[in-house]
């Protein structure tokens, strides 16, 4: 147990009687390495030894113990799903997770043990060559601008010009596939989706759309109930899946006293004015904000809530923002009822739905 | 034909000359393996994003085995009963299959989730160690920008991982960040159909958010991850002050073999982590939140954790917009404050803050030790005003979790956010500036007067005085002149040698109390004398 006194005189390392320690130390020695401390944790043979290597193995036997009943687990276990509570099969992640955990974590410590506890305990001191060399930075300085005089840019005046008004436009050339490819007009598209709706007449073959529910039932006035609300969608071809992303819509049955603040509200704006049937409103239920669906509505209040930022909207004031950080109100779809007595929009949204954007007017 | 006899014992030899005749590798393979490294527990926790980072490129490579990333609805008719004969997108039912019919498939998925949010945790604790020790100062400011833009891709390539399974919460993450996108003045409309391929959702976001997953940013994290790994080789880590260390030297031990299979041994340890808590934990059961459909949504929808800050922020935005009243209108709505603005800020301070610490402090050393936080109060501070406004931020992106368990209002909760994020910040910034001066005044009282000893001794005049142990020979006055090093000040009869903890044996003690600890964390205290020697070089 000893700290080897590092010397200085120069060492033969063809010199026979050096022990390996030493030709290593001289190793390290040539790469600015000086190991100043360097002692066995433990007296070779002592009991307190043993006993680290008796638990070094203890970890990796408990490795292979783990290893072998995730392997069991993972192909005699029952894994398929099984409906129910307390199944078999439910415990099968768990289990391999478990297991797989123990095994690695034995390789872990074992070796964490071995390195920290069996091996010398060393501390060596290695030279950081801090600071620069001018001479280097002066050579390889002059090579490089010696490559630029080579060239001769400057003394040929048309070659700069050449390469700047030559060869500039094929940077561009490069970029243009890769980006111009992905580059969408957002007005470009027939559907013209950024103003427009599912309940536009124009995708029903100019026939007003019925506010239909999720499985494509039209809605009667009577299938909602005073205070209550259902989400709708248009009723055209997929008018309920994600392809019209923008159309869901609340249809909701105010109470009447709330209903007639609704249509007074609306009567003095220009926009929604007359757009409801009585005491029924629809909103679109895409948030102002960033387009969630805002679905929370509180009877008592008329708050509709949006779950995302937390928005609110009062549905009797035209579904004015009232709090959160949605700044616009939600658009309101005209309604009224058609000659079966289904829900119609009498007209599209007649403002753009969903999130905010530069040039939404 | 008489064979030679193959001596087994020189073969390694034999190999390894003809090897170095070929490649010439003896000289570089040698200082490869003696290089030193210095040793500190807070060293480990970049390793830990490292290793996190394999675990995720295993699982992830499995996943896109069974994963299809395919926009096309399909009706469900796995064995997961509850939504069998659901329509929805081939990504979310393959997704399903992972995790019900493919062997093995549940904790593979849950461990690349789990893996995923180690590796992201271990990012920011690992800035935060960096930032509050100045290793980040010349020479190592390349090296932080790398790692802050490791921390943006980290987030990026969680967010459309989080994305591409296209299950409930996926698709109202996406919703979102084409609303984000949106909100960009001039061009935001553009940039949401250039990426959308059209209106949202349209058909094409999983599949090119797949290629953005598991190509586009693996790549660059590779390659970030390389140089990064690289730098700190070629610059050599960093290292606490301590006896013997110096700015111009590296303390601590050789990579192999000892070095090296500590961090082996760590890797796994990291990995069975990970693995048990896959197992044990369950995480984004996609199962349970139904495919994505644009009219649903439910409460208390929460994105990954370093997710949420932004969350937050958009949250506690109050409804600012710019409407400019030109022809039809133009508007640059609220959410561009928090997603574009502040995203922005946040992202080119931290990456330029070791250029503003330099010219500020007209400081243009090279710096190889590091601080403790407490010697650079200012640094600290500023550290822990953000980290208050980034808890904040991250509180309030699950605010109505909060409202929600403990029966307070939304709006209350929205505006204990909007202020907090204003004034706790400063608060923290002042609280740390104290507590940081107060340890600095503490070190330099147990210099002057030694440790306290816990004996309290009776004078003969009657007066009680506790006896400190001078951690060098006083002076006349009992003053002893030790210089702080900028390094741990032992405060406790324990570090100096008294009563270092014996080796306890499972029935009897194997050891006798021995003499103080070495270790490279931990300097062993020299001798008074040699002490005032060494010094930090500042
Ligand atoms: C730092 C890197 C990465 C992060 C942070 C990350 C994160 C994520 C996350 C959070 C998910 C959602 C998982 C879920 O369903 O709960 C995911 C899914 C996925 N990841 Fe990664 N990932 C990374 C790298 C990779 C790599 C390198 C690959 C493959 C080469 C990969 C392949 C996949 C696939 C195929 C899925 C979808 C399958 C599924 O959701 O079950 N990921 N990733
Ligand atoms: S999306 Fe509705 S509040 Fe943000």
């Amino acid at each position: 147990m000893s700290t080897k006194t590092p010397s200085t005189e120069a060492v033969d390392i063809n010199d026979p009687k050096l022990s390996r320690f030493e030709i290593i130390r001289e190793g390290a020695r040539r790469d600015d390495i000086e190991i100043v401390h360097y002692e066995p944790q433990f007296a070779p043979g002592s009991k307190a030894e043993k006993r680290m290597v008796r638990i070094v193995a203890g970890f990796f036997l408990i490795t292979g113990v783990a290893s072998l009943a995730f392997l069991g687990i993972f192909i005699f276990w029952p894994w398929e799903y099984e409906f129910g509570a307390y199944t078999a099969s439910k415990f099968y992640t768990p289990l391999l997770g478990v297991t797989l955990g123990i095994a690695l974590l034995g390789i872990g410590f074992g070796i964490l043990t071995w390195a920290k506890k069996l091996l010398p305990h060393e501390i060596s001191v290695q030279d950081r060559h801090v600071g620069t060399n001018a001479d280097e930075q002066k050579l390889t300085g002059e090579t490089a601008l010696y490559m630029l005089d080579e060239l001769g840019l400057k003394r040929r005046p048309l070659l700069k010009g050449a390469i700047g008004l030559g060869l500039a436009p094929v940077a561009v050339v490069a970029a243009a596939p890769l980006i111009g490819g992905l580059i969408k007009d957002p007005h470009g598209d027939e559907r013209q989706s950024m103003f427009k709706t599912g309940f536009n007449a124009d995708y029903n073959d100019g026939k007003l759309v019925r506010l239909v529910r999720e499985d494509g039932s039209p809605v009667r006035p009577e299938d909602v109930s005073a205070g209550g609300q259902i989400t709708v969608f248009p009723g055209i071809s997929h008018g309920a899946t994600n392809e019209w992303a923008d159309s869901p819509t609340l249809l909701i049955h105010l109470r009447a006293n709330d209903a007639a603040k609704a249509a007074e509200a609306a009567d003095a704006d220009e926009i929604n004015k007359g757009a409801y049937y009585g005491p029924y409103v629809a909103f679109s239920k895409i948030c102002s904000h960033a387009g969630c669906p805002a679905s929370l509505y509180e009877q008592q209040t008329n708050r509709l809530l949006c779950p995302c930022h937390q928005s609110q909207f009062l549905i009797i004031d035209n579904a004015r923002p009232i709090f959160g950080p949605a700044h616009r109100r939600l658009a309101m779809l005209p309604i009224e009822v058609d000659a079966e007595g289904f829900f119609v929009a009498k007209a599209d949204y007649k403002e753009a739905v969903g999130p905010d954007f530069w040039e939404r007017p | 034909m008489k064979r030679r006899k193959l001596d087994i014992g020189a073969v390694p030899g034999n190999v390894a000359r003809g090897a170095d005749e070929r490649l010439q590798v003896a000289t570089p393979l040698r200082s490869l393996l003696n290089k030193v490294f210095p040793d500190h527990w807070s060293f480990l926790l970049g390793e830990i994003a490292l290793f996190s980072f394999v675990v995720l490129l295993l699982t992830g490579v499995f996943l896109t085995l069974f994963f299809d990333p395919s926009m096309k609805e399909v009706v469900y008719d796995g064995s997961y009963t509850a939504l069998r004969g659901t329509e929805m997108s081939a990504a979310y039912a393959s997704t399903l299959d992972i995790s019900f019919d493919v062997r093995g498939g549940l904790i593979m998925r849950q461990m690349h989730h789990w893996a995923a949010l180690m590796f992201m945790a271990s990012i920011v604790i690992h800035m935060f160690r960096v930032f509050f020790t100045g290793a980040f100062r010349k020479p190592r400011e390349t090296n932080w920008v790398i790692g802050v833009t490791l921390f943006f891709m980290g987030f990026f390539a969680g967010f459309t991982g989080y994305s591409i399974p296209d299950d409930g919460l996926s698709g109202t993450g996406l919703r979102i960040a084409s609303a984000i996108m949106l909100s960009m003045p001039v061009i935001g409309s553009w940039l949401s159909s250039s990426i959308f391929g059209g209106e949202f959702p349209g058909m094409l976001i999983i599949p090119r958010f797949f290629i953005a997953h598991v190509l586009i940013i693996p790549a660059v994290l590779l390659g970030l991850i390389a140089a990064h790994l690289g730098l700190v080789f070629s610059q050599k880590h960093t290292q606490w002050p301590g006896p013997g260390r110096t700015n111009e030297n590296v303390v601590g031990e050789r990579m192999f073999p000892r070095y090296a299979m500590k961090q082996g041994g760590f890797f796994m340890a990291v990995f069975g982590v990970i693995a048990f808590m896959a197992g044990a934990f369950q995480i984004n059961p996609i199962w349970l939140f139904g495919p994505y459909r644009a009219s649903e949504v439910s409460s208390a929808s929460q994105p990954d954790w370093y997710v949420m800050f932004m969350d937050g922020l958009v949250r506690l935005m109050p409804a600012w917009a710019i409407e400019i009243p030109i022809g039809d209108g133009y508007v640059i709505p609220p959410m561009f404050w928090p997603a574009g603005v502040l995203l922005g800020v946040l992202a080119v301070l931290p990456m330029t803050y070791p250029a503003i610490e330099a010219r500020l402090t007209g400081d243009k050393k090279i710096h190889n030790l590091l601080e403790r936080p407490r010697d650079n109060p200012p640094r600290t501070a500023l550290g822990m005003m953000a980290i208050s406004f980034f808890i904040i931020a991250t509180i309030s992106g699950g605010n109505d979790v909060v409202a929600d368990k403990f029966h307070i209002s939304l709006n209350a909760m929205t505006w204990v956010g909007r202020i907090g994020l204003l004034v706790v910040p400063p608060i923290a910034y002042w609280v740390t500036y104290r507590i940081c001066l107060g340890l600095q005044q503490h070190d330099r009282e147990v210099l002057a007067h030694g440790v306290e000893t816990g004996i309290i001794r009776r004078l003969p005049d009657g007066r009680f005085i506790e006896v400190h142990q001078p951690l060098a020979a006083p002076d006349e006055h009992g003053h002893t002149h030790l210089e702080y090093t900028g390094w741990v000040v032992p405060k406790k009869m324990n570090r100096v040698g008294a009563l270092a903890p014996a080796i306890k044996g499972f029935f009897f003690p194997i050891e006798k109390p021995s003499e103080a600890p070495v270790s490279p964390g931990h300097p062993p205290v020299d001798p008074a004398a040699k002490r005032e020697e060494v010094g930090s070089s500042h």
